[in-house]
């Protein structure tokens, strides 16, 4: 992987950030979201500078940014797909739409695309189960989907 | 004040359908007509009546509108507000009479409702506490802490049966007086809103609905338990509920009822918000306070318990969202009053999120004691596109599949027990003849699997095994030794897993195998999916009459297991054949036939 190339502006963000926590171990998730908001994403660079601020061993860390699935240490695309896979859009057919867009973004779940456009992720129930099957890209909500509708609906994005 | 009302739902299902939209549209159109006056528009909590959504209802008339677009909100207004007349087309057809009924009250949806948790979403506005003031929001607190000791406060939850919603049904009274009883410098009050079954958004909707029953509810339990500091542990993917509940805490602590010496008295409290991550665990209670900490959501071993040492390693009381929006009712009304609704052992009502193959999916609250039966078929509006009625999961990866045997069983939480599923958190997903069970208990394997913690071994490395073993019978390679071994696996996850979610992983196994043990057979034995599902065990042949010879399943055959002429039917050398699906999905004639 890239190395993430860490700026002094950088830094100095992630040193607001630990400190308007009050640098406290307690607060490590709240931090991860904030510092995830500003990057997009948590790479080993980051996550060093926040031990560092934190004065807690790296390990730990990385520990609590690989068991939540909400924290990501690969960068998204610039539309995030986010395929529900809750247990109303998998009676629903979630699996058809995942293959539809598979297909059309040549990629698979986890990826992003080459151009950086699209990435594609499957996530538990958003408890939209009324428009089920349904998939989220950035923070709009496309429900009652059928495969046919994914070329259509990622046209809109291009 | 106005003289008519236009509520729209502002949930997530129908914000995703431009609720938002609808709200600016009515908003205009009522301006330009000079009607600010007199018509008020409120956006509101879920109604729960999702499969029709974006709702719009007026009042007082109790008009409810259904699957309302931005482009509507002219007609409403200039018809229903203006010219008093109902907008007819946009009324819930009853599926059977095709009639338009237009007073939800008379909407099979709603009959058998009874709403106590739920009792203001869709009623007011979930962004200004003087609307929940104004339905006796807050009086339970003021009466809790003005009249009552915490002993007597306690005595009279005990009495009223309340039984945590959040899946295990422990006895919501107990847990207090367990709390209670703890001396220590500080203690906690938690609300549990990391909801994690897929297909169950109860909490959610609560939240996004009436944040404010939840924020009384904790400073009521602060008060008997003796503590000053709340915290709501909400899931990070619902930004809806967070901001109506940090609009709702900002707003209690203008009006003195958080913060401190509440209405004057000398109980203070404090709540704040905590954000999940995305770990299925947390919802565990153990797990949630690990995290709450800022480390890996881990359980511990019980005891000791959170009523003793918990949060900061002080005693801790945790409850779930959906037993705390029933706390204000129960004093305001009385605990014989909540007595009265329900089982024997099961008092009050229990939310469900009604979700998959059905009619009407949606949210409902229901009193304990009513059978599947009248849920699916009266409330749920019976099985999509007229199929037949196969299972219903309950409980979500913690619970099982029940059959048509079950449908007239009264649920409450012993009944779901002894049935080899459980109440859980509501989620409840209708299934239909389409749906193929091992899939299912594949379905929920994958997620355990992806969701363990890792911490203790039968759960990490059991439940893969059996999965292992669930795909092996998807793709046609399975034995009937794999059928007692996915048995023997279970069990030893049910008795030795660390935490109470390890020990429930596998009913979705266990409960597909007692009730469709048929099917897995044929999975085994003859290769054969009934419902289709499992690709691998289809066979995929071509109808001569119907096929053209036009060759796109040829080209696209990733085996190049079709052969034919061109406008000459088609023919699958079954030898070649991966049964990937792809000529089926891409013969536009229907030539494709799977058996």
């Amino acid at each position: 992987m890239n190395k993430y190339e860490l700026k002094d502006s950088h830094k100095k963000t992630i040193k607001e950030i630990c400190e308007s926590f009050g640098n406290k171990h307690g607060e490590l998730i709240n931090i991860l979201h904030r510092t995830q908001e500003h990057f997009g994403y948590l790479p080993e660079e980051i996550q060093y500078e926040i031990a560092l601020n934190l004065d807690m061993p790296l390990a730990k860390i990385y520990g609590v940014v690989s068991f939540y699935s909400f924290f990501t240490m690969t960068p998204k695309g610039k539309h995030p797909i986010s395929i529900c896979m809750g247990t109303a859009c998998f009676v629903r057919g979630a699996e058809d739409i995942v293959q539809a867009l598979e297909e059309e973004l040549k990629i698979k779940v986890g990826q992003v695309t080459e151009d950086g456009k699209f990435s594609l992720d499957c996530l538990r129930c958003i408890g939209a189960c009324g428009l089920a099957p349904v998939i989220l890209i950035g923070e709009d909500v496309h429900g009652r989907l059928t495969p046919d509708m994914i070329p259509g609906i990622l046209k809109k994005y291009e | 004040m106005y003289k008519m009302q236009l509520l729209v739902c502002g949930g997530t299902g129908c914000q995703a359908s431009a609720s938002a939209t609808i709200v600016e549209k009515l908003n205009e159109s009522l301006k330009a007509h000079g009607l600010t006056e007199d018509a008020q528009v409120v956006t509101t909590g879920c109604f729960g009546f999702c499969e029709k959504g974006p709702i719009v209802k007026v009042i007082p008339d109790n008009t409810f509108y259904t699957q309302v677009t931005p482009e509507d909100a002219e007609e409403i207004v200039t018809e229903h507000i203006l010219k008093g007349r109902k907008v007819n087309r946009l009324l819930y057809e009853n599926p059977e009479t095709k009639e338009h009924i237009s007073d939800s009250k008379h909407m099979g949806f709603y009959q058998k409702q009874m709403r106590i948790a739920l009792r203001n979403c869709g009623f007011i506005d979930p962004e200004n506490i003087d609307e929940y003031i104004a339905r006796d929001g807050y009086s339970a607190l003021a009466q809790v802490i003005t009249e009552l000791t915490p002993e007597q406060a306690i005595d009279m939850l005990k009495q009223s049966g309340l039984r945590g919603r959040g899946g295990a049904g422990f006895p919501t009274g107990l847990k207090w007086e367990f709390t209670r009883k703890y001396t220590a410098d500080q203690k906690y009050v938690v609300c549990n809103a990391d909801e994690g079954d897929p297909g169950a958004f109860m909490d959610r909707s609560i939240l996004e609905g009436d944040p404010n029953t939840v924020i009384e509810a904790m400073a009521i339990c602060g008060y008997c338990v003796g503590a000053t500091k709340g915290v709501v542990y909400i899931r990070a993917e619902y930004p809806l509920a967070i901001k109506r509940l940090e609009i709702a805490i900002e707003q209690a602590n203008e009006y003195g009822l958080l913060g401190k010496n509440i209405l004057g008295t000398d109980f203070s409290f404090d709540l704040e918000l905590r954000y999940g991550a995305g770990a299925f665990v947390c919802g565990e209670e153990t797990g949630l306070i690990a995290s709450m900490e800022g480390g890996r959501g881990e359980p511990n071993f019980k005891p000791p318990f959170p009523a003793e040492s918990g949060y900061n390693k002080k005693p801790t009381c945790v409850n779930n969202v959906e037993t705390f929006a029933n706390v204000p009712v129960i004093f305001l009304k009385g605990p014989e009053w909540f007595n009265t609704i329900g089982t024997e052992k099961s008092k009050g009502t229990k939310v469900f999120a009604l979700a998959g193959k059905i009619n009407n999916v949606g949210l409902i609250e229901v009193p304990m004691g009513i059978t599947l039966r009248e849920i699916i078929f009266e409330i749920g509006g019976g099985i999509k596109d007229g199929k037949k009625f196969k299972a219903v999961q309950t409980g979500g990866p913690s619970g099982g599949c029940l059959t048509e045997k079950h449908l007239d069983t009264p649920i409450d939480f012993d009944s779901l027990l002894a049935a080899g599923s459980m109440m859980g958190s509501g989620g409840m997903i209708v299934m239909d003849e389409d749906d193929c069970m091992v899939s299912i208990a594949k379905f929920y394997l994958e997620f355990i699997v992806e969701e363990s913690c890792g911490k203790c071994t039968p759960c990490r490395v059991g439940n893969k095994r059996m999965l292992e073993i669930l795909e092996k019978i998807c793709q046609g390679k399975g034995d009937m030794d794999d059928l007692d071994h996915l048995r023997n696996f279970a069990y030893v996850i049910r008795d030795t897993a660390l935490c109470g979610l390890g020990q429930t992983s596998p009913n979705p196994v266990l409960s597909t195998l007692d009730n469709f043990y048929d099917e897995y057979v044929a999975h085994v034995k003859d290769k054969k999916c009934e419902a289709k599902q499992c690709k691998a065990l289809a066979t995929y042949t071509i109808i001569p009459e119907a096929c053209t010879g036009c060759t796109v399943c040829a080209r696209n055959c990733p085996t190049d297991a079709i052969t034919g002429e061109r406008r000459q039917p088609h023919f699958i050398n079954q030898d070649l054949c991966i049964r990937c699906g792809v000529c089926y999905t891409k013969c536009k004639f229907n030539a494709i036939l799977v058996q």
